[in-house]
């Protein structure tokens, strides 16, 4: 009986094709994230107030994900920009390849950003590498402040925790601080804004925190 | 529940090693699986059972060794391990550490035999 080395990453495949995406994004000088969340957290609605934002000459797509239904897709679409619907018809998660096959209709050279708005699952979608640039995860002071502490992986692979629905704060036992510092004990450093989707607050600095990010990871070709 | 589709991902890599190892009999799969991979490993392992069930790699062992998070320190260059999230440095107590081990899912080695 002998052991044999393999190391490989069980998602291998997966990082293969996600690695393809990424190169292809980065020769269309395309600006990829990842927004994942539990349902119910706000994704749809902080892409709602997003693209509203844009000004109409912005070359933005989004893809999202659901296991049924073109509802997010409707609701994205009324703003003008390509919006594909992701229906996994069960699948808790998106992977690279169902990424790569609803791009394939689209000119990409014609894009400079990509959203994607994953499945809402905290644990499912951690793993699987789209090609983004990062993941960003949100979480609502609907939810328990303790959530960065029971799904520790999805924050931990997370460039940046979005706390949404603080208009709520008043109404609802969420301490805030409390979750910022566990959001920080799982990912030392961790950059977080506040914002709410109802009132808008919150919302010009995380246009603006998309800018600086844009210029920051996108090298010029 | 993604470990199903874990297990399908684990399947296709043995039978790629079965390929290439033509005379050999694979007997167990070795797996390291860190704290924040985010996999529940009874489910992982249910989900290989349901999978390999019947087929040529049924009763095939999952070896699954559990990874524990490991931090460096960004300052002082401590490395300490980091149970129930204590990332802050235990030697010069800087919150910012960044994380050396816990976070992998990899198939690790095989254990065959050659006949």
């Amino acid at each position: 009986m002998t052991q044999v080395a393999v190391e490989k990453k069980v998602l291998n495949e997966n990082q293969i094709l996600a690695e393809k995406l990424r190169e292809t994004f980065r020769q269309n000088g395309i600006f990829c994230f990842n927004i994942i969340s539990s349902p119910g957290s706000g994704k749809t609605a902080l892409l709602e107030r997003t693209l509203e934002r844009l000004p109409k000459e912005s070359r933005v797509a989004v893809l999202t994900g659901d296991l049924q239904t073109e509802n997010d897709a409707k609701r994205l679409a009324r703003f003008g920009f390509p919006v594909k619907q992701i229906i996994t018809g069960g699948t808790c998660h998106l992977d690279a390849r169902m990424v790569e096959k609803h791009l394939a209709d689209w000119d990409l050279a014609n894009l400079d950003t990509l959203i994607i708005e994953n499945v809402g699952n905290l644990v499912c979608p951690t793993g699987y590498d789209l090609g983004e640039a990062f993941k960003i995860v949100l979480l609502s002071v609907t939810e328990g402040e303790d959530k960065p502490l029971k799904y520790p992986s999805i924050f931990f692979k997370s460039a940046l925790m979005i706390l949404n629905k603080i208009d709520l704060l008043p109404y609802v036992p969420f301490d805030a601080e409390k979750a910022k510092e566990n959001a920080r004990k799982v990912h030392p450093g961790m950059e977080i804004l506040e914002l709410s989707c109802t009132t808008g607050q919150g919302l010009d600095d995380w246009i603006r925190w998309l800018e600086e990010k844009r210029k920051s990871v996108m090298v010029p070709a | 529940m993604h470990e199903l589709g874990i297990a399908a991902s684990i399947l296709d890599v043995v039978s790629h090693e079965a390929e290439r190892r033509p005379q050999a009999r694979i007997l167990k799969v070795g797996l390291r699986i860190g704290e924040l991979a985010g996999v529940d490993r009874d489910a992982l392992a249910f989900g290989w059972e349901v999978l390999t069930k019947d087929t040529q790699w049924d009763g095939l062992a999952l070896e699954m060794e559990q990874i524990p998070r490991r931090q460096r320190c960004t300052r002082c260059g401590h490395e300490f391990p980091a149970p129930d999230f204590m990332t802050a440095c235990p030697k010069c107590a800087d919150p910012l550490t960044a994380t050396i081990a816990g976070d992998e899912l990899d198939i690790a080695y095989l254990e065959v035999e050659e006949s």
